[in-house]
């Protein structure tokens, strides 16, 4: 374990409300984007010479442009709903990490220039003047949220935070201020087509040594098609698949679904990216550009269907706005919902007995789901609300014998974001990300103790990632966190039916 | 005609055009500025029906308070239903006859505007209490309570304690109906509640009372999730197809 210059939150027998700490995290910032990061995506370098007017004229363009952010600043009533829900607030005591407290950094700023109370009464109301503390203010707590959205279940008017928070990022890159991890990445995928940077030839030899490393464990020739015309589906997985762990286990256990299903499928080098971290900027425009992307590849390689990776915020943005952005997906098979997780994928398979599992394989886990938060409160799976919760544990307990969800108040809708979304799965972050994974830790620690649990599967990129190195801060193994088509890749028999 | 009766008239009249133009004019902002994306906080329904009953739950039971703060919910209740049952026994002084369902209302009337105060004094214990909300407040959500609490106990002073002639208020209030004005009876509660309830009235536009017509347009609430099946499109975004797309 690294050596750490904060103190690891203590996990409890309950979840407790911390008591109010000012400040405690106001020095908690990402790097900011150097000024070619910048340029790439058509943002201005540096800091603008007329930031605040600047600023304040974005605010009037997204005003005009977002109903969520006009309703969402207007209709706040401070109840204080929100105010003990987020696991940032949780973990780190820090009154801004309240989801109202975050709002109000941008919301005394619409008071002061877009409202009559505001103008005429500031301090009344809490509405202040743009200046570089609140500059800082904005930079530093707007990059403390996992725009997870969990506050919105519990606000009385929906007011969601990540709306919010994604605006003032917005804001932030249009005077010069951007997020070095974000603006980078989306840099890449631009040019490269994955977050990663992966050119074409590297990706086609890891793929490769994937086959050959299946090969060697199961006899079996799985292949990890890539930039095959005329395949029945693309799949799109986050590039962490292609290297991470447990990403990897997770995008065998998709090629092995396939191949058992006898559906031809192909990755794309094109697009070889779900992620889409233009969300997390709030960019419509930037994440337009990454979804056309998709929709090219799967027009150039002839698909008929499109299946998304086990990744988060790649989902919310697949299924809830690609119709949006890159629509209509009219070229392809209308028997099938475009996109379609690859939960949804393998469920029906296995629904209709095409493959077929060995939950004894997995005997020695004893596993627990975590939901993620973008799946969850951003998206569907199957054709009933709530089936984002109820498919993926239908294809663990389909894959293992041993599963025990965690409390209810941490699952389903209410789940605890793993605390390195949203775009803030970056080191110089870590105190941030191991303090909000307070709240899902604690929920483990339970089900740890209570069922015996060894594992916890995630279907989103960034949950692993982040779980991978906050686990241990813990006390729990790194290997805790496994994908679900791990699961899935460890049960199923391969050659049975084809 | 007394000097007070055209103050209040007046008063009365400038309030209810400020609330009601004030109030149209966020509406219409909101209705016509345009929600890009599809956002519904998930799992949201998959009709517009279900939708409506999301909304209307929403409206009429607070179900997302509820999820989240069984005390914050009760207060909150407790406030909301007892100011509605009050305008609706309020309803008298505007219309006559009587609709037969106001009359039914009137001996529970009373009940609402006590368990309106004890609603407000809670959500007031609330705010001065716990240190988080306490860190979220601002003078005006302290006034914005005052006013509602100095409203209440107005109004149930003038029940018990210094019983206005309601007749002649109700000729009051009629006259302003009908531009045919009546004194307004001379009674110090009593100006101090039509005051306070003009303030009401003309800060509601201009404040956070904008949550009762919000609830309607917050997208989160109000999306069907049927983003897969229907092409979701703004105006604005719109434009943005065709120019320099590679596809």
């Amino acid at each position: 374990m690294a050596k750490v210059d904060f103190k690891v939150p203590a996990v409890g027998e309950y979840l407790e409300i911390p008591d109010l700490q000012p400040g405690v995290m106001a020095k908690s910032a990402p790097f900011k984007a150097a000024p070619r990061h910048q340029q790439a995506l058509g943002f201005p370098g540096e800091l603008v010479e007329n930031w605040e007017e600047r600023a304040v004229a974005k605010l009037a363009e997204l005003l005009s442009k977002y109903r969520s952010l006009r309703v969402h600043l207007d209709a706040c009533v401070k109840c204080g709903s929100c105010a003990d829900k987020c696991q940032y607030f949780l973990g780190t005591g820090d009154p801004k990490n309240m989801p109202v407290a975050r709002q109000d950094l941008l919301r005394s700023i619409y008071r002061r220039h877009f409202t009559l109370a505001g103008k005429l009464f500031p301090r009344l109301v809490g509405a202040r003047d743009l200046d570089a503390s609140v500059l800082e203010e904005w930079y530093s707590y707007f990059h403390q949220c996992s725009q997870c959205r969990r506050c919105s279940v519990f606000c009385p008017y929906g007011i969601d935070t990540a709306e919010i928070s994604m605006a003032a990022r917005e804001i932030l890159d249009e005077i010069g201020v951007g997020q070095k991890y974000c603006n980078e990445i989306l840099g890449k995928v631009h040019t490269i087509g994955n977050n990663l940077g992966l050119p074409a030839p590297a990706l086609a030899n890891t793929l490769e040594g994937l086959e050959e490393d299946v090969k060697e464990d199961t006899g079996v020739d799985v292949r990890f098609p890539l930039d095959v015309q005329g395949a029945e589906v693309l799949l799109i997985p986050p590039s962490a698949d292609f290297f991470a762990e447990p990403h990897i286990d997770g995008l065998i256990g998709y090629a092995k679904v396939f191949h058992q299903a006898g559906i031809s499928w192909t990755l794309s080098s094109y697009a070889s990216e779900a992620a889409n971290f233009a969300l997390f900027i709030g960019n419509y425009e930037q994440m337009r550009k990454v979804a056309l992307r998709i929709r090219k590849a799967a027009i150039d390689l002839k698909v008929k269907r499109i299946v998304v990776g086990e990744c988060g915020h790649a989902w919310r943005v697949a299924y809830s706005f690609w119709n949006t952005l890159a629509g209509p997906f009219d070229f392809l098979d209308p028997r099938y919902p475009v996109p379609q997780h690859i939960i949804e994928f393998t469920h029906e398979l296995i629904e209709r007995g095409a493959i077929k599992l060995d939950k004894e394989a997995n005997d020695h886990m004893r596993v627990t789901f975590h939901d993620s938060c973008n799946v969850a409160r951003a998206t569907r799976m199957g054709a009933r609300p709530g089936g984002q919760f109820v498919l993926p544990r239908e294809v663990i307990k389909a894959s293992c014998n041993h599963f025990f969800d965690m409390a209810p108040e941490t699952i389903g809708e209410k789940t605890f974001c793993c605390g390195g979304g949203g775009g803030l799965l970056t080191d110089e972050l870590l105190e941030l990300r191991v303090k909000g994974a307070l709240p899902r830790m604690q929920a483990l620690r339970e089900v740890q103790k209570e069922h015996g649990v060894t594992h916890m599967a995630a279907i989103c990129a960034i949950c692993k990632s982040q779980f991978s190195m906050v686990l241990p801060y813990y006390e729990f193994p790194m290997e805790t966190i496994v994908s679900v088509h791990q699961l899935v890749s460890n049960a199923i028999q391969l050659g049975t039916n084809s | 005609m007394p000097i007070m009766t055209v103050i209040y008239a007046l008063l009365l009249y400038g309030a209810a055009a400020v609330f009601v133009l004030g109030v149209s004019y966020r509406v219409i902002t909101y209705a016509r500025t345009p929600a890009p994306l599809k956002i519904p906080t998930m799992p949201a329904p998959v009709t517009r029906t279900g939708v409506a009953f999301r909304v209307a739950r929403e409206v009429a039971l607070f179900e997302s308070l509820f999820k989240s703060s069984k005390w914050t919910w009760i207060f909150a209740v407790m406030f909301h239903l007892g100011l509605l049952l009050e305008v609706v026994r309020h309803l008298r002084y505007f219309i006559q006859p009587i609709w037969f369902w106001v009359v039914l209302v009137q001996p529970f009337g009373v009940y609402g505007g006590m368990v309106m105060v004890v609603g407000l004094l809670g959500l007031l214990g609330r705010r001065l209490l716990i240190a988080r909300v306490r860190y979220i407040s601002q003078p005006s959500d302290y006034l914005m309570l005052l006013l509602l609490l100095g409203i209440g106990l107005s109004g149930l002073a003038i029940k018990f304690l210094d019983h206005t002639d309601i007749v002649s208020l109700k000729a009051f209030v009629l006259g302003l109906l009908y531009f045919d004005w009546q004194p307004l009876p001379d009674s110090p509660l009593l100006l101090a509640h039509l005051s306070m309830v003009a303030a009401l009235l003309i800060v509601f536009p201009f404040s956070k009372l904008l949550h009762a017509p919000g609830v309607f347009f917050s997208p989160t609430r109000n999306q069907v999730d049927d983003a897969r099946e229907r092409r979701h499109l703004a105006p604005w975004a719109a434009q943005l197809e065709g120019a320099g797309d590679e596809v």
